[in-house]
């Protein structure tokens, strides 16, 4: 007996030896031929036209699980905020606040309901702020099935947790080993076609060739994360010698534009893997990696860009102005710095779909393999790319509105909330300006429309300006 | 994220929090949640640099006194239900709760109450008494460096004239109250759930 289930696993085991390899290569021929040339089997739609169905009707099924027992009392993520605020400024709020008096307000002062302001103002940012959100990911309306996204998600029905078990094995059984091998056939082919190429001389060969070998590459690497990616208005896309600027959510960014043209990256060049990508890429076009001593120095970053600019048949650079990656649900402040450079700038809004997988990388709480992992064990990457007209700085404009400018028109376009704030509030304290300036604005008020003409500011011997 | 968040406040505590500070359900949840974000130490506490970490109450001038607020006597870290009975100050009057008569302890977020949390704020030694000193601190945070020392000094002078009534140079509670009887607090010091 036990001779015979001996040789039944063997028998097993060597027809999965023998079969596991041939339908693994053709999964990979099936993607990869036409990944490389840019065309489509349509099995990636398909496959999201069936996750939506399953979505939409898991959504019913927990809204309904809901009602039924509502002592669950699950709340759900709320897309206006905690809190009711009040919409006035400092002096409408104060004048309402001052209303118990018998002066009027122009004739300034000072009023023990004052402060009542600050606390309240102080107090609703305690509760819900706009700013602190935006570093970790967003919460989703209904659970898409994904464990990392369960936070408030209880057991409903079986049927459910059958499906959310198929999913786990689907993802990280099936999808995940076919991805991982994708990502890497990705890469190698990167760094050895992009090497080859740069042994040429002819100039017009090679640069057509480099084009190739890097939209073939990061194609394979798009299909590597099931993306679906809806280019929109292509008439507007970025041109040699210009700039190219877009919001940053995650790494993934560059791969999703990479995927519709080439572009000349830029950053910071790194060892190990990294290194040697970033060293072979630079065989076949140029591209800007700055040294880590370099990128302290503003005006050498700005000018080495700007050289690259001018050379009109360069690539067009790609520069996210954040800084850091936000979670897609706003935009932040845009650093002045890119677009000092000058020459014509290309806005990109990019927006992900989160029901299908979290791409907001949350770099304090994850590292980038971890993340990656996480990338390829979602169901999917659904996003929208819109290529805005191009820009340029009017007379009269200095950089820091000119990069608001573009900020807003990227923000209107991709659906995102246009935010003053600084993306670097991530890991550094705001600055004291910020105070300062409503403390002035305060004092204007309380010394009323006469000015200030007759007093001096009080000064402290240790205050930094 | 939130999962552990939820799973982690009890039941019983809920309702304990509820009896104490009159916020809903779902309130209490959502509160939680909002505290275990700002835990970034994730210990069960807050101390004063993760209420700093808030950029919009980073900015606030009397944001130190307000972050204060939260700590109790000489304490460096408020557990959650510290955290809601600050807050309960500012849950708004519930029309039921308007014309209760009270034999039961007056709720936190009376108009008297509300009063008291203001009051307090300015009178740091907790003498009972807003001192010309402890009203000129406050209005010194206020203002920054746009005003005078004999400026604010008279302007703290004129303040402490008005609501003086016993003629000890300073403002006692009953005080405050009577020259902010006019104010609407019910109104203007609550905080708005929209759930």
């Amino acid at each position: 007996m036990t001779d015979l289930c001996g040789g039944g696993m063997e028998g097993l085991w060597s027809i999965a030896v023998v079969l596991l390899p041939v339908w693994f290569s053709v999964m990979i021929g099936f993607i990869m031929i036409p990944a490389m040339f840019g065309l489509s089997l349509g099995v990636t739609s398909v496959y999201i036209q069936i996750l939506v169905k399953i979505l939409e009707w898991a959504t019913l099924r927990i809204e309904r699980g809901h009602r039924e027992q509502p002592t669950l009392s699950v709340p759900a993520p709320l897309p206006f905020g905690l809190i009711q605020r009040e919409g006035g400024s400092m002096e409408q709020e104060m004048g309402e606040l001052r209303r118990y008096r018998t002066q009027s307000i122009s004739r300034g002062e000072f009023a023990l309901s004052d402060s009542f302001y600050f606390y309240i103002k102080g107090l609703e940012s305690i509760v819900d702020d706009q700013v602190t959100q935006r570093f970790s990911s967003e919460e989703l309306v209904s659970w898409n099935l994904l464990t990392r996204t369960n936070h408030n998600f209880h057991y409903i029905s079986l049927r459910l947790t059958i499906i959310w078990g198929l999913g786990v094995i689907i993802r990280y059984c099936v999808l995940f080993p076919l991805r991982i091998t994708l990502a890497i056939i990705g890469l190698t082919w990167l760094v050895i076609g992009t090497t080859l190429v740069g042994f040429l001389s002819n100039k017009r060969l090679k640069n057509w060739l480099s084009e190739l070998v890097h939209l073939m590459c990061y194609r394979i690497c798009a299909r590597g994360l099931s993306a679906t990616i809806q280019y929109h208005n292509k008439e507007n896309k970025p041109q040699k010698g210009g700039i190219c600027v877009a919001n940053h959510t995650s790494p993934i960014d560059i791969v999703i534009l990479a995927n519709d043209g080439c572009y000349a990256m830029v950053g910071q060049s790194h060892g190990g893997l990294m290194g040697v990508i970033q060293r072979s890429m630079v065989k076949s076009c140029p591209h800007v990696w700055f040294e880590r001593s370099e990128m302290r120095d503003r005006n050498a970053v700005t000018s080495r860009l700007r050289a690259h600019v001018a050379a009109k048949t360069n690539l067009p650079i790609l520069i996210f102005p954040e800084g850091t990656c936000i979670n897609n649900t706003s935009v932040m402040m845009f650093k002045k710095g890119s677009f000092e450079i000058g020459g014509t700038i290309y806005p990109v809004a990019i927006k992900y779909d989160p029901r299908f997988g979290d791409a907001f990388w949350n770099s304090a709480k994850y590292n980038m393999v971890n993340y990656l992992l996480r990338m390829m064990t979602s169901w999917a990457i659904v996003v929208n790319v819109w290529y805005l007209p191009p820009m340029t700085r009017r007379e009269g404009e200095d950089a820091a509105q000119f990069a608001n400018r573009v900020k807003s028109a990227i923000a209107h376009q991709g659906g995102l909330l246009d935010m003053a704030w600084d993306g670097s509030l991530k890991r550094a304290k705001v600055k004291e300006a910020f105070k300062e300036q409503q403390q002035k604005m305060y004092s204007s008020m309380v010394m009323g429309k006469k000015g200030r003409n007759s007093q001096e500011p009080h000064t402290e011997s240790t205050r930094r300006q | 994220m939130g999962s552990r968040a939820s799973t982690l406040l009890r039941e019983e505590e809920i309702e304990e929090i509820k009896k104490e500070t009159g916020f809903s359900h779902s309130q209490i949840t959502r509160l939680y949640s909002r505290f275990t974000s700002l835990d970034k130490g994730e210990n069960g506490t807050l101390g004063r640099e993760d209420f700093q970490r808030i950029p919009e109450l980073a900015i606030n001038p009397l944001g130190d006194r307000i972050i204060n607020a939260f700590f109790p006597e000489g304490e460096d870290q408020v557990n959650f239900r510290g955290f809601m009975r600050t807050l309960a100050h500012f849950r708004p009057i519930e029309d039921n709760e308007k014309n209760k008569d009270h034999t039961a302890s007056e709720p936190l977020n009376s108009r008297s109450n509300k009063l008291l949390f203001a009051f307090r704020l300015y009178d740091l030694d907790r003498d009972d008494k807003i001192s010309r000193d402890e009203l000129l601190q406050v209005l010194r945070m206020m203002v920054g460096v746009n005003i005078s020392d004999e400026q604010l000094g008279s302007i703290a002078d004129r303040t402490i004239q008005e609501a003086d009534q016993n003629g000890d140079n300073s403002i006692s509670f009953n005080e405050f109250i009577k020259v902010l009887e006019k104010v609407d607090v019910e109104q203007k010091m609550s905080i708005r759930f929209l759930h």
